[in-house]
C-alpha cells in the first residue's frame, strides 16, 4: 500500500512537483526569526481577500444589476435570504478588515525599506494590488444603489470629466451613455468581479516575487546565516496564527455587533437623481483620497493630486537612494516618516467631514506634506547616507 | 410541592400572554401608520420574527391585494397577499402618495430607524410634538404645528391619540406609550435579525476566543526553543 502511494507521488512529483515546491516554499522556507508582528498584516489582507471572494461569490447569486431592482435586491439578501444579512455582513466588514491590513501592510514596507532592492518588484506588484483593491472597492460600493453609492460615483465620473480632450468622451464610453443607468450599472458589476478575481492572479505574483528575496526585516538587514532564520512551518504559522485569531476576532466584532459603524446609513435610502445628500461622504478607507480631491480649488488638479498621491509610491524605491532599509536606523527620517503617516490619517478624517475652515486646511497641509515628504524630504536625506551608514546600523543590530 | 410549579405556570402564562413592545409597534403601524406609510423591503413572513404566529402572518398577509400581472383581456389582475410578498405601500404608485399628501411622500418605513437623523429618538420625540398652534401663526398649507421640528411645523397630520388603538395584551393606549412602541417596531425593521446576529455573534467570539487560547500556548511552546 505504502509502496503504491509512494510510487504515485514520485510518478506526480516527476510531473509535477507540486508537493515538493510547496514544502520548499511553505515549509522549509527560510524566514528572519526577527520578525515582528507587523509582518502579519500580509497574511491578514489574504485572509480578508479570501473572505471578500467567497462571501461576493454568493451575494451575486441574490444580485440584480438593474436600476430598478438593485437596491431591492440588497434588501432581499438582507432580510428574507436564508444568512444573507451574514454573508452580506462579512463582505462589508471584509472591505474595512482587506484596507486596513493593506494599509498597515504599506505602512509597514516603508518604514522598514521592504521595497528596496532587490524587493522592487514585491512594492510594485504590491502596490498594483492596493490599486486593484480600490477599483474593486469603489465598484462595489456602487451596486447596492443607495444614495452615497449613486452621489459617490457621480464624484468620480464628474472628476473623470474634467480630463482634458478625452475627459466627457471616454467617461461616456465607460459608462455606455450619459450618466448613470442600467448599462454603467450592468459594467460596473462585472468591473467589480473581474477586478476582484483578477487580484488572486497579482497577488500569485506578489508572493512569487517575495518568495524570490524573502522577507525583509525590522532590521533591514538580510539575515547572513542559518542561526538567523527559522522554517516558515511551524514558527510563522503558529505566529500568524495568533495574529490572525486577534484579526478574526476584531472581523467578528463589526460583523455581528456593529456592521453599521463603518458605513454611511445614507446608502440604505435608495438613490434618487433628483436629491443630492447634503454631504456626501466616501467610507473611511477613501476618505483621505477624497480629502485630497477637494482640498485642491480645481477638480482636474484635485484628480491629478489624488491619483499622484498613489503614483509617487511607485517610484519610492528609485527615490529614496539609501542602501540603509530600516527607518530604525535612520534617525533623521524616522520622525519625518512618522509624520507622514499622521498627515495620511488627518487626511482621512479631513474626508469625512465638510471641506470647510480647519479640516480644509488640514487636509491640505496634510497633501502638500505627502508631497513634500516624497518628492523632497525622501531624496535628500537619503544621500547622506552612504555605505558606512550601512555598516552602522550593521552594528546597532548586535 | 405543587406550590413552586403553580408559580412557574403562572410567570410564563403572564409572559405567554404579554406582547412586545415591537409587537405593539406592529399593532400601532397596522392600524395607523400603514394608511400613509409604506414598508417596503419587509415581508409579512418576516414578521415571524416578532413572533407572530403562521396564521396570523397569513391572515395580515391576506387582507391586502397586490398586482398579478394581466388577465385575458389585458387588464391588471390582483390577488390576496402571500406571506413571501411584501408589504409594500397603501398607495399605488409614488405619484398617487404625493397627491394624497400636499406633494409630500411620507417615508418608507424599512430602513427609516436608520436614515433618520436622530434615529428612533427623534422619531418618537416628533410623535409626542404635537401642539395646538398658537394664536396667530401662519402654517404652509399642509403642514401642521409640531415643537420638535426647527421651524415648528411638519407635513404629518398628528397621527396618534390618546386611546386610538385597543392593545391586545391590554396596555393603556396613551400618546407617549404609542410613540415608544412603534419607535421599537422601526428598530427592529431597520435592523434585520439582530438578535440571531448577536446570538451568533456571541458564540462566534467564545470560539475565537478559545481558539486564540489554544494558538497562544501552541505559539509560545514553538517557539521557545528559538528565542536566544
Amino acid at each position: 500500500m505504502t509502496d503504491k502511494s509512494q510510487d504515485l507521488s514520485r510518478w506526480v512529483e516527476k510531473r509535477l512537483p507540486i508537493v515538493s515546491s510547496f514544502r520548499r516554499e511553505y515549509v522549509d522556507f527560510a524566514m528572519p526569526k526577527n520578525l515582528n508582528y507587523l509582518w502579519n498584516f500580509g497574511a491578514f489582507a489574504t485572509i480578508s481577500l479570501g473572505m471578500l471572494l467567497l462571501s461576493g461569490i454568493f451575494l451575486a447569486l441574490n444580485y440584480s444589476p438593474t436600476v430598478s431592482d438593485a437596491f431591492s435586491s440588497i434588501e432581499t439578501m438582507d432580510r428574507q435570504v436564508a444568512s444573507g444579512w451574514l454573508v452580506r455582513s462579512i463582505h462589508m466588514g471584509g472591505v474595512s478588515m482587506l484596507f486596513a491590513a493593506l494599509y498597515v501592510h504599506v505602512a509597514r514596507g516603508l518604514y522598514y525599506g521592504s521595497y528596496k532592492a532587490p524587493r522592487e518588484l514585491i512594492w510594485l506588484t504590491g502596490l498594483g494590488l492596493l490599486l486593484m483593491v480600490m477599483i474593486t472597492a469603489f465598484a462595489g460600493y456602487i451596486l447596492p444603489w443607495g444614495q452615497m453609492s449613486y452621489w459617490g460615483a457621480t464624484v468620480v465620473v464628474n472628476a473623470f470629466n474634467t480630463v482634458p480632450l478625452i475627459g466627457k468622451a471616454l467617461t461616456s464610453w465607460l459608462m455606455g451613455g450619459e450618466g448613470l443607468g442600467n448599462a454603467a450599472l450592468h459594467r460596473i458589476y462585472v468591473l467589480h468581479f473581474l477586478t476582484a478575481f483578477s487580484i488572486i492572479g497579482v497577488v500569485a505574483l506578489h508572493i512569487a516575487t517575495l518568495h524570490v528575496a524573502g522577507s525583509n526585516n525590522p532590521t533591514g538587514i538580510d539575515p547572513e546565516s542559518s542561526d538567523e532564520t527559522v522554517p516558515f512551518h511551524p514558527y510563522y504559522t503558529s505566529k500568524d496564527g495568533l495574529g490572525l485569531c486577534f484579526f478574526l476576532i476584531v472581523y467578528a466584532v463589526i460583523v455581528f455587533f456593529a456592521p453599521d459603524f463603518l458605513t454611511l446609513a445614507e446608502n440604505y435610502v435608495q438613490a434618487n437623481p433628483l436629491v443630492t445628500p447634503q454631504d456626501i461622504t466616501p467610507e473611511w478607507y477613501f476618505a483621505p483620497f477624497y480629502a485630497i480631491l477637494r482640498a485642491v480649488p480645481s477638480k482636474l488638479g484635485g484628480l491629478i493630486l489624488a491619483t499622484g498621491s498613489i503614483g509617487v509610491l511607485f517610484a519610492v524605491p528609485w527615490l529614496d537612494k539609501s542602501p540603509v532599509r530600516s527607518a530604525k536606523s535612520r534617525p533623521l527620517l524616522r520622525p519625518a516618516l512618522l509624520m507622514l503617516f499622521f498627515s495620511f490619517m488627518a487626511l482621512g478624517f479631513a474626508g469625512m467631514h465638510p471641506p470647510a475652515g480647519g479640516w480644509l486646511w488640514l487636509s491640505r497641509v496634510a497633501v502638500f506634506y505627502w508631497y513634500l515628504y516624497f518628492l523632497i524630504l525622501l531624496p535628500l536625506q537619503s544621500r547622506g547616507e552612504t555605505a558606512s551608514s550601512l555598516g552602522f546600523a550593521k552594528e546597532g543590530r548586535e | 410541592m405543587k406550590y413552586p410549579f403553580l408559580v412557574l405556570l403562572a410567570i410564563f402564562s403572564f409572559k405567554a400572554g404579554a406582547s412586545t413592545p415591537e409587537q405593539r409597534g406592529l399593532q400601532v403601524f397596522r392600524q395607523v401608520c400603514s394608511s400613509c406609510h409604506s414598508l417596503n423591503y419587509v415581508a409579512y413572513s418576516d414578521l415571524s420574527d416578532l413572533g407572530l404566529s403562521v396564521v396570523a402572518i397569513k391572515d395580515y398577509a391576506s387582507q391586502h391585494q397586490v398586482a398579478d400581472g394581466l388577465d385575458d383581456d389585458g387588464d391588471p389582475k390582483t390577488r390576496p397577499a402571500h406571506p413571501s410578498d411584501r408589504i409594500g405601500s397603501p398607495y399605488p404608485s409614488e405619484n398617487l402618495a404625493r397627491l394624497a399628501n400636499h406633494g409630500g411622500l411620507p417615508p418608507d418605513f424599512s430602513r427609516l430607524a436608520l436614515t433618520q437623523q436622530g434615529g428612533t429618538a427623534r422619531i418618537i420625540q416628533i410623535l409626542q410634538s404635537y401642539a395646538s398652534a398658537p394664536e396667530g401663526t401662519v402654517l404652509p398649507k399642509g403642514s401642521y404645528y409640531n415643537l420638535a421640528m426647527k421651524h415648528r411645523h411638519i407635513a404629518m397630520p398628528q397621527p396618534l391619540h390618546d386611546g386610538q388603538v385597543q392593545y391586545s395584551d391590554g396596555t393603556s393606549s396613551t400618546i407617549p406609550q404609542m410613540s415608544q412602541d412603534v419607535g421599537a417596531f422601526l428598530e427592529w425593521a431597520a435592523h434585520p435579525h439582530l438578535h440571531t446576529r448577536r446570538k451568533v455573534g456571541v458564540f462566534t467570539l467564545l470560539y475565537l476566543i478559545a481558539m486564540s487560547i489554544l494558538v497562544f500556548f501552541l505559539k509560545k511552546r514553538i517557539w521557545k526553543k528559538v528565542k536566544n
